[in-house]
């Protein structure tokens, strides 16, 4: 390994310069305010959790966890996600009673780059989970809300995709007779390999029919006509059951006024092993990457000891940003240059202006020793120096 | 003008020529200079295309990153970066394989077999599934060098006629797998501009 400079990160790390932390602030602010509003309520988790418990639960595969050791042994990871530690948290703790159970929060989450730049490891998500409620309205709450906050933080193009894992999982196994069968299908979608799935359907003994229903499943975008052909190709049972879910999913988000963002694409199926029914990506204009995503995952809170439904989403901050066309504007910053002289009337100044809500510096004039690249540095500029009067 | 403009990543070289012919084959108005100009960019209002011209290897990478909607890139690419893109469409064109090659009669060495080529990440999973153990040393090109003067056992390459290993006094051991030239695209544009990618994928799968 070559020498490191000073100056040097890990591979993915970056710093956040004061512009860009103001707007990540105001995206935020923004997104937290609608997310407090709709009755979700914030909470933290530590960065650092056992890799036995939520680093097997999160579902990010092994080689993109960072470990560590702690002092007995144990096996640490960073989080590599939010939705785990929140689903231990709410198994162990929160979730009595039986009463549904909003929160949120915005957090940095963990993943190891494993061969180059362009994509950081530490990145901020901020998103919701309602757990212990496994009703088709919660499923189309996260959805309505993850398109009111991204409205709110300014985004104006963007397109939510939604799929169901169920109705995939259903179908195939309908067609392919066991799971294993099913599972070695469903690895071309995740991959994205379009060309060796319609491979591997020919390939296999199958009739006709279903090998055109298979290659037809790859087909299924679009609006609500795409519920129609679906019903087509799965028989009765819990494929059917997807679709009438998808159904009322759409008229949920119809009654919310924006069916108009949502598009159905039933080929979707995450890397997120842990969701088991409607699952949602959202995607703007300029950013090559999802900009959020989220879903139901109803076995996940059973691995930490309690048998609950939950679905969820998060945002990723930076690619919101990305997708952002303007980062607004920074507010306006005074700097009130004094001498000591007029120190006591400066800071009089500054306290009334904060006061009122400004930003405001103070800075002795001693020290400066460019004054004009100093004046430059702020929009306005308010010189106390010399004697009371003098200007 | 149709819609949205479609960024597509065409790759440079050898693959070049068969795919422009595979576009006009399919309708689309190419402008004539394209075959032989320098340009790294090139925009067709007619079309509402903007082609952008890159190493054959790096087309996955534009389109993972989104900076290109679509590419045309050989599936060795594709194995070999494992890029998060849509493979759709096989265009069956540039057809050739992936082959491991060697000096005629001879075993690869028993401790520590060393495999030269351009591939590391294919023919590391080639020989581990086929469960053994090699060493890869990865060379840019002319890697028919490799066996000859005793720098590896065996070499990973992409086969056309065979007439370069011939020539080298090589053979073919086993084949890896056929490769021909994909449709990549990226999974946002996929979504996003559905429509004008599903418009150009029908007409293209017309004239496979």
């Amino acid at each position: 390994m070559s020498r490191l400079f000073m100056f040097e990160k890990p591979l993915g790390m970056r710093d956040t310069l004061p512009e860009l932390y103001e707007a990540k602030d105001r995206v935020r602010s923004a997104i937290e305010k609608e997310m407090k509003q709709w009755g979700f309520r914030f909470i933290e988790t530590p960065a650092l959790e056992y890799y036995e418990t939520v680093g097997s639960a999160s579902a990010i595969l092994d080689q993109q966890l960072f470990k560590l050791l702690d002092q007995q042994g144990h096996t640490l990871v960073l989080r590599p996600d939010m939705t785990a530690p929140i689903a231990r948290l709410a198994a162990s703790k929160l979730f009595k009673d039986e009463v549904p159970l909003r929160l949120a929060y915005s957090a940095n989450v963990y993943r190891a780059q494993q061969r180059e730049g362009g994509r950081p490891a530490e990145f901020e998500q901020i998103g919701v989970e309602c757990i212990g409620d496994d009703s088709v309205s919660a499923d189309g709450e996260m959805i309505a809300l993850a398109i009111s906050a991204l409205k709110k933080a300014g985004l104006q193009q963007f397109q939510l995709s939604v799929g169901h894992v169920g109705f995939v999982k259903e179908l195939f196994v309908q067609i392919l007779g066991t799971e294993d069968r099913a599972r070695e299908l469903t690895k071309f979608l995740y991959e994205k390999n379009y060309v060796g799935y319609r491979e591997h359907v020919k390939s296999l003994p199958l009739s006709s029919i279903d090998s055109q229903r298979l290659l037809a499943f790859l087909e299924l975008r679009g609006g609500p006509e795409v519920i129609g052909k679906a019903s087509e190709l799965v028989e009765n049972g819990k494929g059917k059951d997807a679709l009438d879910e998808l159904k009322q999913l759409w008229d949920v988000i119809d009654d919310f006024g924006e069916s108009g963002k949502i598009k159905f694409d039933l080929t979707i199926v995450s890397h997120m092993s842990y969701y088991t029914g409607i699952l949602f990506e959202v995607y703007a204009g300029m950013v090559g990457f999802p900009i959020g995503n989220g879903g139901r995952y109803d076995q996940l809170l059973e691995k930490f000891g309690k048998s609950t439904g939950a679905t969820g989403f998060a945002i990723r901050i930076d690619r919101l940003l990305e997708s952002l066309s303007s980062l607004g504007q920074p507010a306006p910053v005074t700097c009130i240059l004094f001498s000591t002289e007029r120190r006591k009337e400066a800071f009089q100044l500054a306290a009334e202006r904060r006061e009122d809500g400004e930003q405001v510096v103070l800075q002795d004039i001693s020290a400066v020793r460019n004054l004009d690249a100093c004046s430059n540095a702020y929009s306005d500029v308010v010189f106390l120096v010399g004697k009371e009067g003098a200007r | 003008m149709n819609g949205q403009q479609l960024t597509i990543a065409m790759p440079k070289g050898r693959i070049f020529d068969e795919a422009v012919e595979l576009l006009r084959n399919a309708g689309f108005d190419l402008p004539p200079e394209f075959d032989d100009s320098r340009k790294l960019i090139i925009d067709v209002e007619e079309e509402n295309f903007r082609f952008i011209l890159a190493k054959p290897m790096d087309v996955a990478t534009y389109v993972e990153h989104g900076v290109a909607d679509l590419g045309i890139a050989g599936k060795d690419v594709l194995l070999e970066e494992e890029r998060d893109v849509y493979e759709l469409l096989d265009l069956k064109i540039s057809g050739c394989y992936l082959a491991v090659a060697g000096l005629p009669d001879t075993k690869m060495n028993d401790v520590a077999p060393k495999i030269a080529t351009k591939y590391p990440n294919i023919a590391a999973a080639y020989f581990r599934e086929q469960g053994e153990q090699v060493e890869i040393i990865k060379l840019n090109g002319s890697i028919e060098l490799a066996p000859l003067i005793g720098l590896a056992d065996r070499i990973v390459d992409i086969v056309s006629t065979g007439r370069t290993l011939k020539e080298n006094g090589l053979v073919e051991y086993e084949t890896i797998t056929t490769v021909t030239s994909r449709l990549i695209v990226n999974p946002v544009s996929y979504r996003i501009k559905d429509e004008r990618i599903s418009e150009l994928i029908k007409r293209l799968n017309d004239v496979i």
